[in-house]
């Protein structure tokens, strides 16, 4: 049993709860940037202007149709092609942003749709602009359903993320794949130890959004 | 479209592969999943909770990370291919998500239904079988359909461990041909020729659902 832990020297530890903090890092930027973005086309599908939102709709379906990790290959080893270099972190937050803005996009459509048309209409008829009452009125009541699903949404860039050792980037689970390729008795209990670590966090932010879904019922 | 041309038959075999790791898992999962989800609404607390703690393991950490368990720890001692260890971990990865689509289908049928099976000398076995989950699936429709679309999409983890799957070739073709751009967009392409048609019908299924409420 003690060579169990034998794998969790300090420094092992230490790079492996380091990779924690760019996983949670990728994953904190990309849902804030693909909230704004998925905010934006979340609200062209939703006022349906004329070719325009269908076209952003098809472009918006394909996206969220394709893998994860093709995006995440394209964005780091296709994009050079045409002289976009990104480095590897930024090129993870890249993919990461696209695909999760076209999942929060939907979330987002939903939102809006699930306000009553009430809220539009007494807005507008107090002399509201279309814009003032999206931003003042609509959209505030709408976010506050879509806690839960944003929440979810979060949970899901924490364990993608793991992809990312697919292009090097130095996240939790890339450092977990160091760790046990110094010693092949490492494998079981790194494995252990980082699916302990993801749980927890995932369980938490689990928690977190069932709590909210309580309190918005 | 020459590199289509080239490497088609590759692409053939690696679509052909995301396919069948897509059918088994779809299968597995389908049956792992409503196993679980029942075990969720039945009386015992035993029961309840194996089935609860299955569901939330298997949804709160990575693909990667099972996949990887199976390949390098479970083929150790159990000779398995990465198509195989990639296709088990699908399966478990899959099915704690369909059990929480099951389980609110489940849930979303009156208590009524099974009660009155139950007093009509069915066993809760033969009432879930041939009156509640045939209607209880009715209503996960949609949501299993987007369980199998993330399978789909997922299946590119078969990537990581040598599957032979569409993505696995995906970059077999990038490697050879140096044409990354190109090879990506039809691996896209590849994969949206499933998920893409499925994804219409379940936004039409929806449409439909919401006119009958």
């Amino acid at each position: 049993m003690s060579e169990f832990f034998d794998a969790f020297t300090g420094a092992n530890l230490g790079y492996l709860m380091d990779g924690l903090g760019i996983t949670v890092g990728v994953s904190v930027i990309s849902v804030v940037l693909s909230l704004i973005i998925g905010s934006i086309i979340g609200i062209i599908l939703f006022e349906k202007l004329p070719y325009f939102s269908s076209l952003v709709g098809t472009l918006n379906n394909i996206v969220r149709n394709l893998p994860l990790l093709l995006i995440i290959f394209f964005t780091y080893f296709a994009l050079p092609q045409f002289g976009v270099h990104l480095p590897i972190f930024w090129a993870t937050v890249v993919a990461m942003t696209g695909f999760q803005s076209a999942m929060l996009a939907e979330i987002v459509r939903g939102g809006l749709e699930a306000v009553d048309r009430g809220q539009f209409e007494g807005a507008r008829a107090n002399g509201l602009s279309n814009m003032q009452t999206m931003i003042h009125i609509v959209l505030p009541q709408a976010y506050k359903k879509m806690i839960p699903p944003i929440i979810s949404q979060l949970i899901s860039l924490v364990k993608d993320t793991s992809l990312a050792s697919g292009i090097v980037l130095a996240e939790l689970t890339y450092r977990g794949q160091i760790v046990y390729a110094q010693n092949s008795n490492y494998i079981v209990p790194v494995l252990l130890f980082m699916t302990i670590v993801y749980f927890l966090l995932n369980y938490g932010l689990s928690l977190i959004a069932k709590w909210f879904d309580r309190r918005l019922a | 479209m020459t590199l289509l041309d080239h490497y088609f038959s590759v692409f053939l075999q690696g679509f052909g592969h995301t396919l069948l790791a897509s059918l088994y898992a779809l299968v597995g999962s389908l049956i792992l999943g409503t196993f679980f989800a029942i075990m969720q609404v039945t009386t015992s607390k035993v029961a309840r909770a194996i089935g609860n703690i299955y569901v939330q393991v298997f949804r709160n950490i990575p693909l990667l990370i099972i996949t990887l368990f199976f390949y390098l720890a479970v083929a150790k001692v159990i000779k398995m291919t990465g198509f195989t260890a990639g296709t088990i971990a699908l399966t478990l990865y899959t099915s704690a998500f369909i059990a929480e689509s099951v389980r609110a289908g489940i849930l979303s049928i009156e208590a009524g239904q099974m009660e009155g099976a139950r007093a009509n000398g069915l066993n809760f076995w033969q009432a879930m079988r041939v009156i509640v989950l045939p209607q209880a699936f009715r209503v996960a429709i949609p949501s299993l359909g987007n369980q199998f679309i993330n399978l789909v999409k997922n299946s590119s983890i078969l990537a990581f461990v040598g599957g032979l799957d569409l993505m696995y070739q995906g970059n077999l073709v990038a490697a050879n041909s140096f044409d990354t751009f190109t090879t990506y967009i039809i691996v896209g392409a590849f994969y949206l020729i499933i998920t893409l048609p499925l994804s219409y019908y379940i936004q039409y299924l929806e449409g439909q659902l919401k006119k009958k409420a």
